[in-house]
């Protein structure tokens, strides 16, 4: 019994304590970092919330670039599954069909240059990123459809490729929905 | 897979080798009862907890601690539970969650208390911030506080000193090791990107015009302690592949330092305080030589891909990227499955489910044996009763009674031994067969695998992991209760029974060394310990993953 008394009492104060540490970090990340520390988010000149650059969003319109397969739809509400596992036969339909897709959305691409992780979901389902050959493979389908010259497609990918941290830790990036940011003010601006 | 990121695998482990004799030392000095200068850093924050909670200092015997250990995790799981299934209408709910579900909430309390850290619910969308805050968060310190003060009973027992505590070693280990920690990194993981807010959801509009729902809340406070302390259960239900939970490879750096923290010093910890070094040396480079195998072999098949969706004929150098994240690409998400599974931390930076069938097998394998360093505390306990199996076994092949630290090991202790390896097999296969019977409607995937999910989520719970193959449909009354009894026995059925060998060894006069004596600090020693796991842990379970795993990696052809 006596075990018990101490075990509620000792718990009461810790988790005083353990919320006290939740709320002094918070406090602190609030007065020092307070965009970051609110989830990142991309405001537009309205003030309207657009995203956050640390989520990814879904683009199918040809004159954006693609992010990666996500089971979820990019919804930031849940995350996640369902993934599938290498032997699942719904993996290789679902492959199938975005080669499928791929190839009558990009005709100037063949197959074979198509990068594994555009026809692969995310383990998130929200992952903002995609590999640098994954973005200069659809750099056609977006001049295509947009007008913009390649060149300077080209040098968007380029400004929004983050190399390895540190340089050696994680693989280098495109942020997607910022390299759609500048697509549509250059679209806009024209 | 290029040169650049095995060099990222190989800064990381070497920074991890370089905390780990130092944190193992400060972790024997901060359980020290005699007075120190950390009495006086920690005192002021110690004091009051140990007066409101009217914990009288003295000496347990075996059985006290072992009460004190199961009866005030129980407690703790009934509080927990009652706020689970009352965070409607408590405080600090700006998202307006509704209250958990009887089931759920059962499991969910037990989980985290375990350690396990399974997670039958999304946490943005099944948890109010009072629950993430002072439920999850508050067991995500007492938990691994619990297990390493138990480790430490365990070896001041061996050591023949008095048990101590456990509310003291409890204490202890929550304002001497896990907060400070906690509290530093928290900071530079919100540097780093990952939100800390009290704000509820975000709602966006975006680029094409959809609305989008971002949730967010505390997460770097609970993400440090949920690494640090061998936890696991994310804040976002996929974990550390939310991009929220893990930005990029320096957290994923700084994440895979946390969780190997704690799990590679406590040999170092034992050494210093058992007065013999060389043998806490020799068991952790017996476990660093198993890790890295199977990291070598998570690698390479990572790397190679998944033959299936490679006769594509698509471009597929980066390796299998179905699960993972592009900003951790192969070599990253194959390490952090290796460490995650090895230091039973259960927190996942890529989907296991998704992983090629060598890849889940090492993951499960990790788990099954529970002994490549193993989760904070309980983990080393697994360690050291396989080194006595070990002295055991050598005792019986040159006809000498075993010794262990100078303490004959003798038939009570190894009864003890025994019974604990057995419930490890029985509460992984019995209830695996169970729901492969009667749940397979839960199963997502056909075939060998769904056998291998099943597995995986019991193995899971038994070690203590937390991860999970998630395309289960798990949040079924039927998974719910036995996962949760399965967690339960899983961690405190051992708890008692190796409480129980330390309290005999404790009283046990040491033997003088002699020239026979079986040396247990010497590389024949490291042999024989790993022979007795890897015979002792694979055998148990070869057929299960002959059927799992080995079966799906056969099968898998374009």
């Amino acid at each position: 019994m006596k075990t018990i008394a101490v075990t509620l009492r000792a718990s009461v104060v810790l988790m005083v304590i353990i919320l006290a540490y939740q709320l002094a970090v918070t406090g602190i990340a609030q007065a020092v970092a307070p965009e970051k520390a609110n989830g990142s988010l991309i405001y537009n000149n309205r003030n309207e919330i657009i995203g956050s650059e640390l989520i990814g969003q879904n683009f199918t319109s040809p004159g954006y670039f693609h992010s990666r397969v996500s089971s979820i739809d990019y919804n930031g509400a849940s995350s996640g599954t369902p993934n599938y596992a290498p032997s699942n036969p719904d993996m290789l339909d679902r492959t199938q069909a975005s080669v499928v897709a791929w190839q009558s959305e990009n005709p100037d691409v063949p197959v074979s240059e198509l990068p594994v992780d555009l026809i692969t979901n995310s383990g998130s389902g929200l992952d903002p990123h995609i590999s640098i050959r994954a973005a200069e493979v659809q750099i056609p389908r977006v001049s295509t459809s947009t007008g913009i010259s390649a060149d300077q497609l080209q040098q968007l990918v380029d400004k929004h490729t983050k190399d390895r941290e540190l340089g050696v830790f994680g693989e280098p990036t495109v942020n997607v929905l910022l390299l759609n940011i500048d697509v549509q003010k250059l679209v806009s601006g024209q | 897979m290029t040169m650049i990121s095995l060099t990222a695998i190989a800064i990381t482990l070497l920074l991890s080798l370089l905390l780990a004799r130092p944190t193992g030392l400060y972790m024997a000095q901060a359980f020290n009862y005699e007075k120190s200068v950390l009495d006086r850093w920690f005192g002021w924050l110690e004091k009051p907890i140990y007066a409101i909670g009217g914990i009288q200092k003295d000496n347990q015997t075996w059985k006290q601690y072992a009460l004190a250990v199961v009866l005030s995790n129980s407690v703790m799981i009934l509080l927990v539970y009652l706020i689970f299934r009352f965070q409607g209408v408590l405080p600090l709910n700006p998202s307006g969650i509704a209250s958990m579900e009887p089931t759920l909430a059962f499991n969910t309390a037990i989980s985290f208390m375990t350690n396990t850290n399974l997670q039958h619910y999304s946490g943005e969308s099944g948890l109010s911030y009072l629950s993430q805050m002072i439920g999850i968060v508050f067991m995500m310190f007492t938990a691994p506080a619990s297990a390493l003060a138990v480790l430490i009973a365990f070896i001041r027992g061996l050591a023949g000193k008095p048990l101590g505590n456990f509310f003291v070693d409890l204490i202890r280990c929550i304002t001497r090791i896990l907060l400070p920690i906690a509290f530093v990194l928290a900071l530079v993981f919100v540097a780093l990107g990952v939100p800390q807010t009290l704000e509820p959801t975000a709602a966006a509009t975006t680029l094409e015009g959809v609305t989008q729902e971002i949730a967010r809340g505390p997460v770097a406070s609970f993400l440090s302690i949920k690494e640090l302390g061998n936890n696991g259960g994310g804040f976002f239900g996929v974990n550390s592949a939310h991009p929220f939970e893990n930005p990029g490879g320096i957290s994923n750096l700084l994440q895979i330092l946390l969780m190997l923290l704690l799990c590679t010093s406590l040999p170092f910890t034992y050494g210093k305080m058992v007065g013999n070094k060389k043998q806490g040396r020799v068991l952790f480079v017996s476990m660093a030589m198993m890790f890295i195998v199977f990291l070598g072999i998570t690698l390479a098949s990572e790397n190679a891909g998944n033959p299936v969706v490679n006769a594509l004929g698509i471009q597929h150098d980066q390796g299998s990227m179905e699960g993972k994240e592009a900003r951790f690409g192969v070599a990253q998400s194959a390490l952090y499955a290796v460490v995650t599974t090895a230091s039973e931390t259960g927190a996942v930076n890529t989907m296991h489910d998704t992983l090629t069938p060598i890849g889940g097998l090492i993951t499960i394998g990790n788990m099954m044996l529970n002994t490549v360093f193993g989760g904070v505390g309980a983990g080393f306990i697994n360690v050291l009763m396989y080194a006595m199996i070990a002295v055991f076994l050598s005792g019986l092949m040159v006809g000498r009674t075993p010794e262990f630290l100078g303490k004959k090991i003798e038939g009570k202790e190894m009864k003890l031994i025994a019974v604990t390896l057995i419930i490890n097999p029985l509460l992984i296969l019995l209830p695996t067969a169970l729901a492969v019977m009667t749940q397979s409607d839960t199963i997502s995937n056909p075939g060998f695998h769904g056998l291998t999910q099943a597995l995986y989520e019991f193995t899971s719970s038994a070690a203590n992991n937390g991860s999970g193959f998630e395309g289960l449909g798990d949040a079924t009354p039927f998974w719910n209760i036995t996962t949760g009894i399965v967690m339960f026995i899983g961690r405190y059925f051992s708890v008692i029974t190796m409480l129980a060998v330390a309290g005999s060894l404790a009283v046990k006069k040491p033997v003088p060394e002699t020239s026979g004596t079986f040396r247990t600090d010497n590389a024949l020693f490291g042999t024989v310990f790993l022979g007795a796991v890897l015979i002792v842990g694979a055998l148990t379970f070869f057929p299960a993953l002959a059927l799992g795993p080995i079966a799906e990696f056969l099968t898998l052809k374009p």
